[in-house]
């Protein structure tokens, strides 16, 4: 099969971020894939199957990241990852933003 | 510190940098060995390099203790007793960092690249990583700071409790370099080949130092940045008279200190001489010597110094040594070798003393925020009857054998004495109804080493058969000041004119009571004090056994008569400055060679 980049911006929506746990969740689901995985939160870009790069990230509820996806399985990587951190949220409590929870 | 480049050209050795560092003189003697430097995984690791010859095999340790590492954690997740949930997400995101490739490439790189130790490298990695976290505004992200000092603690003791077992099994002359020894650590070393210590933290009467003078090797100790700045296996002097440590000697110094070492050892036969010499002052008053020891082994020593008996025998070793608690067999056979050592002469045995900075191995004692007031010694002994009743039954069947006495450790109140002696009336009721022989008129005795206690003194004597003061902690609890703290260890002094007047309040009630009261602290192994404990009129002595002669040799030079008058000064002084500098120089025009 042929390498083919798929990229996607996600939120991090699960209450309390990107911290230990969820990193770990995220690294492993994106090495059930062949695929390099990128992850950048606009400052700096790190290895999505590392979990020291994924906690340094220390993505914080509401942060955008861009996930960007190279190899044979891109696609499918890409799906599973979005889904991961935006519908399961890592198995953790929504968010609340301070402007929502007001009204 | 030396550039790794410049050993690897094998300068001639009065070329290499010699450095001299200055730290506290704990325990006499001049050792010259290689070092062997241990590092802690509860310590800020020193900056160190390795040789470019010996970066693969340091990149392998690293390699090594991720292995050994994630091995352990796997062992916990897969482990049954391992609680669901949140615990085992704690390991296995901590599994995950140790599989990372990403952090142990980063490790190796500046092992293979700065020649940096594999301990180093790992500390200042994990640390950075911790520091990231820890600068994270979220509180939940930031607190994961934690996670990263644990795996940093993990990996490290893997490095260093290899490098520890090195030295419990080393078989050549070394002189140990470390942060600070623990209780353990020690208990483990192998005499025959330390040559002597070197620290960077402790006082006086910090536990390297005890350890040292008990077993007669020489040590430095408060030398602050000693493990910073010492290549692995370098050569080193270590002068335990006058507190110097020096790395990378230049020939002309080796010679010098070889000539030293020599002049040490003819002085210290000279002293053996006076072995067999009553310990008598010049106006002929008697003065009993005894021996601190802690090992049975050390009963000999003391016996050799000429002691008189065991005025203290520790007995935590049997509680640090193994992994198991005492049984009263272990404790039986201890009392019985020094029994059989000393016969007749009086041997004080003081009942398990562990808590605050010793702990046992089984790690029984929970952490506390304030360990020297928190459940210690006698405090724990009477909420765990059962250890504290194996052992009390071990010296009461021990007491049959020869002048057994006990010592109960850290009384800070009437309550604790009675409760301490109803416990041992339970005891020796139980070794009735076994038909099993005992002294029951041992001499039962409490140390004196809590200021409460020694404020109390007139009315714990209606309850004690003796006193013994037991003045480091007496010290330290006076002028809050903890003895280990590098960083305040220069307030604590026994000179303090608030430790003076309550030794002077503690034995002139025990004379009142007819009762006796000796120091079994450090401050009897001080050449300085004894002038002024004579004339406060303390009698009895109990100090490591390598001081024993030298002391001697100073009771024997002074009369008890201008003893008191050196006391009746000090007591009107009023800075802990002002007596230092007079008991100093009264006891040097006694005794100058002693200094």
């Amino acid at each position: 099969m042929a390498d083919t980049v798929s990229q996607s911006e996600v939120e991090i929506r699960n209450a309390n971020g990107l911290h230990m746990r969820p990193a770990m969740q995220f690294v492993d689901t994106a090495s059930r894939f062949t695929s390099e995985i990128k992850v950048s939160n606009g400052k700096t870009e790190v290895n999505g199957k590392s979990i020291m790069h994924m906690a340094m990230l220390a993505a914080a509820a509401g942060t955008k990241l861009t996930i960007t996806a190279k190899g044979p399985d891109s696609q499918q990587a890409i799906e599973a990852l979005k889904d991961l951190v935006e519908v399961r949220l890592f198995d953790e409590v929504a968010w609340q933003p301070k402007e929502k929870a007001a009204e | 510190m030396k550039s790794p480049g410049s050993r690897k050209r094998k300068l001639p050795s009065e070329y290499l940098k010699m450095e001299i560092k200055k730290g506290i003189a704990v325990s006499p003697g001049i050792a010259i060995a290689r070092s062997l430097v241990i590092d802690s995984e509860d310590y800020r690791i020193p900056k160190r390099s390795v040789l470019p010859s010996a970066k693969i095999s340091e990149v392998k340790r690293v390699r090594d203790a991720f292995k050994k590492a994630v091995k352990e954690l796997e062992k916990f997740s897969s482990g049954e007793e391992i609680a669901e949930g949140n615990i085992k997400d704690i390991f296995a995101v901590h599994q995950r960092f140790l599989k990372d490739k990403n952090l142990r490439k980063k490790i190796t790189d500046l092992v293979y690249n700065e020649l940096l130790t594999a301990e180093y490298a790992v500390s200042i990695t994990l640390r950075d990583i911790a520091n990231h976290f820890a600068s994270v505004q979220d509180k939940y992200i930031s607190e994961r700071a934690a996670d990263i000092y644990d795996i940093e603690k993990r990996l490290l003791r893997h490095l260093v409790g290899g490098k520890r077992d090195d030295a419990e099994h080393i078989n050549r002359e070394v002189v140990i370099v470390a942060h600070e020894l623990s209780p353990t650590q020690t208990a483990s070393f192998d005499r025959k080949f330390i040559k002597g210590l070197a620290t960077d933290a402790g006082g006086r009467t910090s536990h390297t130092a005890i350890v040292a003078r008990s077993l007669g090797i020489p040590a430095v100790v408060g030398l602050e940045d000693v493990t910073g700045n010492i290549a692995p296996t370098a050569t080193v002097i270590v002068d335990g008279n006058r507190g110097v440590v020096i790395i990378d000697p230049d020939e002309p110094t080796l010679k010098e200190y070889r000539q030293h070492a020599i002049e040490f050892e003819r002085l210290e036969r000279e002293l053996d001489t006076l072995r067999d010499m009553d310990a008598v002052t010049r106006d002929g008053v008697a003065i009993e010597l005894y021996g601190n020891i802690e090992f049975p082994y050390e009963a000999e020593m003391v016996l050799d110094k000429g002691g008189q008996g065991i005025g203290l025998y520790r007995t935590e070793f049997l509680y640090l040594y193994s992994q198991t608690e005492p049984t009263e067999e272990d404790h039986y056979k201890a009392y019985s070798e020094v029994i059989r050592i000393f016969g007749n002469r009086p041997i004080i045995i003081r009942t398990m003393d562990l808590g605050a900075d010793k702990f046992t191995q089984s790690k029984r004692f929970t952490q506390e925020r304030n360990p020297f007031l928190g459940l210690r010694s006698i405090r724990f002994c009477l909420q765990n009857l059962v250890l504290f009743k194996t052992q009390l039954r071990a010296i009461l069947r021990a007491s049959v054998d020869g002048d057994v006495r006990i010592m109960f450790p850290l009384i800070s109140s009437l309550h604790e004495v009675r409760q301490a002696k109803m416990i041992l009336h339970d005891v020796m009721e139980d070794l009735d109804e076994d038909g099993i022989k005992y002294n029951p008129n041992m001499p039962v005795g409490i140390m004196i080493e809590t200021p409460s206690a020694a404020l109390t003194a007139s009315i714990l004597a209606g309850e004690s058969d003796f006193f013994s003061i037991g003045t480091n902690d007496l010290i330290q609890y006076t002028l809050a000041v903890d003895r280990g703290n590098e960083r305040v260890s220069t307030l604590y002094s026994g000179a303090d004119p608030a430790v003076v007047n309550l030794l002077r309040s503690v034995i002139h009630d025990a004379n009142k009571a007819k009762i006796s009261a000796s120091i079994c602290g450090e401050m009897a192994s001080e050449p300085e004090y004894i002038m002024l404990l004579l004339g406060l009129g303390f009698r009895i002595f109990s100090l490591a056994p390598p001081m024993i002669p030298e002391i001697k040799k100073l009771v024997r030079s002074v009369t008890v008569e201008s003893c008191n008058i050196i006391a009746r000064k000090a007591l009107s002084m009023n800075s802990e400055r002002e007596i230092v500098n007079y008991i100093r120089s009264a006891a040097m025009k006694v005794l100058p060679e002693v200094f």
